[in-house]
């Protein structure tokens, strides 16, 4: 898939903005778990909150929130909107 | 999967047992869509419903009627899909792919119809029989979002039925759509999703050898399947098949559509066609609907006021629930004596041998009785007040606002949950292990669940605590409370470490996915939470803990009350129990009790009062200060009081969660190790303490 800008992990996305998803860096199981969360190429995704040790944080994705870990996050490969 | 409780899910999936007449329909959806209230409401039977994703792993049935034709409805795992393989995606699966259902149900939530419709479109692609249930519509209205129900019945191709299931509204109208889709009334025409091109080619090439086989569930849902290399699901393909499989692998291989490939272009076109029905369907007035949520979320996960306010909500729940037991406690307690009374004086009247009444009156009565007053009134108040954060929805945010303490020890964060359903009971805290996917971390918080006091531990706790570490005048019950949360607080840190331990022995595996679903608040409904929690939570464990009350009852009383020589068998096994006891900083009557205690916490300080006395039956002391010089005469330290409540945070777990351990895992091993992990950790803990206090002289 093209990639039109520059793009950075979900966890880098500062709260309260917004990405949209270009790629996922995992495989199998965790691949089709963040596919099921509806993390397909394309979706607009936005930084909500973060539990008090900064992970996991919650995500606005296709209405709604979902928690994720680090780990899981940081294979989602978004480019950040404004 | 290896787990034992998945063959309790098998045995259920078959629903041969019912009567002939009835048809069987299945309830599918989401997590968190108002599935189980909509269960409840169809069939009358009252089943646990929470604001938690994942609540139903198991599946319940029920029934219900409509127009003389009786229907049972099956209640299948909330699943946001069929594709991922989790243990609920199969159970789900497997029973709507084994055609026993007439008609399936989904459930969707109105105010997030968009990721809802993945599972429509997944399960319509398995069969046609499909009945589409837009739940929420209050919720969604309060939201202002709106789904035009029609337009959506039209472009799904199927029945679509809107619904508000806590009220009841529109049960009638679905009931009447089952029925008509039951009856081979309903023509669907079940929307067909495109794939990529040469996904629909090599589908077109299987299709004419697969539709010549009669199956449950539908040839193209079969092919797509078969190119996934799902066969697990499948009987082996037969020869003609063959060659078009090895056909259609080529052409998707030409195209670079294989393994994770495929997968993800197959995923994608369902979700953007989710996508594009939503969009065409569904109005959303007010971009910011959720503005209110997302507002109380910074407040209750944040660095500052995340963890202080989850602490100030616990000190507060224990602190109603201990100070308003307190009077019902002794309300019980005062009828129970009358009533024990009237009891013995009947005995007497008819001249009943005096060992006969002890036994059955100071012994079985008595204990039975002592478990009910002390366990009743505190469980009656804390489950309506965890039920109560539980339906607000605050929940899943502790579970966020402490994964990361989870998952440094290797497990999950929901495992923060059954932890909290633990102060309440470990027997209902073990049940509640179910909401834990993965199965290594379910056992971690299975094994782990008796780390935290349950209620009946808690007077145990508070009395010690009072009596030698807060002595000053606590009419407010204050202080006893801020001392038992630090306790609590420990045994949480116990149950990181421990499980910790437990993940890198015999346990070991990385953390599994956390992915939570942190679902909008909701207004809890107060009436619905006193019926429920009362039912299903506080009765439950009454029930169990009265069965193996009153047998501890009778083995006490005959143990204080058999005599060798001059002490009584009681004496006689504590005396035994001395030079261990004194190891670890108790005494034989202290450890005697804890073991005597097994059937039930509540008796374990009763029983250490009746031993010191030797007055043969329970009995309780009124002033916290007599009690104080009664321990003190027999030689207890503060050493003493704090092995003993260390001792009580950490031993075996009661009869009745071992029982539910053994029920819900289904082994003998997992539930030998639950006894004998705390225990050791109890025994280890008050060893080093008490040789450190005795080394140093204190």
């Amino acid at each position: 898939m093209s990639v039109t800008g520059p793009t950075i992990s979900l966890t880098e996305l500062p709260i309260g903005q917004q990405g949209i998803v270009r790629e996922l860096k995992t495989n199998s199981r965790m691949r089709r778990r963040l596919l099921d969360l509806g993390l397909v190429a394309n979706t607009v995704v936005e930084a909500l909150c973060q539990s008090p040790s900064g992970d996991p944080r919650a995500y606005h994705i296709r209405g709604t929130v979902i928690a994720l870990r680090a780990e899981e996050a940081a294979s989602v490969i978004i480019e950040k909107t404004n | 999967m290896g787990l034992g409780s998945l063959r309790g899910l098998d045995a259920q999936l078959a629903v041969s047992q019912a009567p002939s007449d009835s048809l069987v329909i299945a309830l599918a959806g989401n997590p968190n869509t108002g599935k189980s209230t909509l269960f409840n409401q169809l069939t009358g039977l009252n089943q646990h419903t929470g604001n938690w994703p994942g609540k139903t792993v198991t599946i319940a049935r029920g029934q219900f009627q409509y127009q003389d034709q009786n229907y049972i409805l099956v209640d299948l795992p909330g699943t946001y899909s069929l594709l991922a393989n989790s243990v609920e995606e199969e159970v789900a699966r497997d029973f709507i792919c084994s055609g026993q259902a007439k008609a399936i149900v989904i459930v969707t939530d109105a105010t997030c119809l968009e990721r809802n419709l993945n599972l429509v479109l997944q399960i319509m692609e398995i069969t046609p029989h499909v009945v589409v249930c837009v739940n929420l519509l209050d919720e969604a209205k309060r939201k202002q979002i709106h789904v035009d129900l029609e337009k959506l019945a039209a472009l799904l191709g199927v029945p679509v039925v809107g619904t508000n299931a806590r009220d009841g509204e529109g049960l009638k109208e679905l009931k009447a759509a089952i029925h008509r889709m039951a009856m081979g009334k309903e023509k669907t025409n079940p929307l067909q999703i495109n794939y990529a091109p040469p996904i629909e080619t090599a589908v077109d090439l299987l299709l004419p050898a697969l539709e010549a086989k009669n199956t449950n569930y539908s040839a193209r849902w079969r092919a797509l399947r078969l190119l996934q290399r799902e066969v697990a699901v499948l009987d082996s393909p037969a020869q003609s098949l063959k060659a078009r499989l090895a056909q259609a692998y080529r052409i998707l291989q030409e195209q670079d559509l294989i393994g994770d490939k495929l997968h993800d272009s197959i995923v994608t076109s369902l979700i953007h066609t989710a996508e594009r029905i939503a969009k065409n369907t569904v109005t959303v007035k007010q971009q910011d609907y959720d503005r209110r949520d997302r507002k109380i979320d910074q407040i209750v996960t944040s660095r500052r006021w995340g963890i202080p306010i989850m602490l100030a909500l616990l000190v507060l729940v224990f602190w109603i629930t201990i100070k308003g037991a307190n009077y019902p406690s002794q309300l019980l307690f005062t009828i129970f004596f009358r009533i024990e009374d009237s009891l013995t004086s009947f005995m007497r009247s008819y001249g009943w041998p005096d060992f006969l009444h002890g036994f059955l009156v100071l012994g079985i009565y008595r204990t039975l009785t002592w478990v009910v007053a002390v366990m009743l009134p505190p469980m009656a108040i804390f489950f309506p007040l965890f039920t109560f954060l539980e339906d607000l929805g605050y929940l899943p945010r502790i579970a966020f606002n402490l994964d990361n303490y989870f998952k440094r020890a290797c497990a999950h964060g929901k495992q923060a949950l059954t932890m909290c359903m633990g102060f309440g009971c470990n027997a209902v805290g073990v049940v509640g292990c179910r909401i834990i996917d993965s199965p290594r971390e379910r056992i971690i918080a299975t094994i782990t669940n008796n780390f935290v006091p349950c209620n009946g531990r808690f007077p145990l706790l508070i009395t010690l605590v009072s009596i030698f570490f807060a002595r000053r005048a606590d009419s407010s019950g204050l202080i006893g409370t801020l001392l038992l949360v630090g306790l609590i607080v420990l045994s949480v840190m116990i149950t990181l470490a421990v499980s910790k331990l437990l993940s890198k022995t015999v346990l070991k595996g990385l953390p599994s996915s956390f992915a939570l679903e942190l679902p909008p608040y909701r207004k809890p409904q107060i009436g619905r939470i006193l019926v429920r929690s009362l039912l299903d939570r506080t009765l439950f464990v009454l029930r169990r803990a009265i069965i193996v009350a009153a047998p501890a009852g009778a083995v006490l009383w005959l143990l204080a009350n058999s005599y060798i020589g001059d002490n009584s068998l009681l004496q006689l096994l504590a005396s035994w129990l001395q030079p261990i006891a004194y190891l670890i900083g108790l005494d034989g009557y202290i450890l005697l009790a804890f073991i005597l205690g097994f059937p039930a916490n509540e008796i374990v300080l009763p029983i250490v009062l009746m031993s010191y006395t030797q007055s043969g039956a329970l009995f309780e002391l009124h002033s916290l200060t007599e009690l104080y010089h009664l321990l003190v005469q027999n030689g207890w330290t503060w050493l003493t009081a704090i092995c003993t409540i260390l001792f009580s945070l950490n031993h075996w777990p009661c009869g009745t969660t071992l029982l539910t351990i053994r029920q819900e895992t289904q082994s003998s091993k997992w539930t030998v190790l639950s006894l004998l992990v705390p225990t050791a950790v109890g025994f280890t803990l008050c060893f080093l303490i008490t040789q450190a206090a005795r080394f140093l002289g204190l």
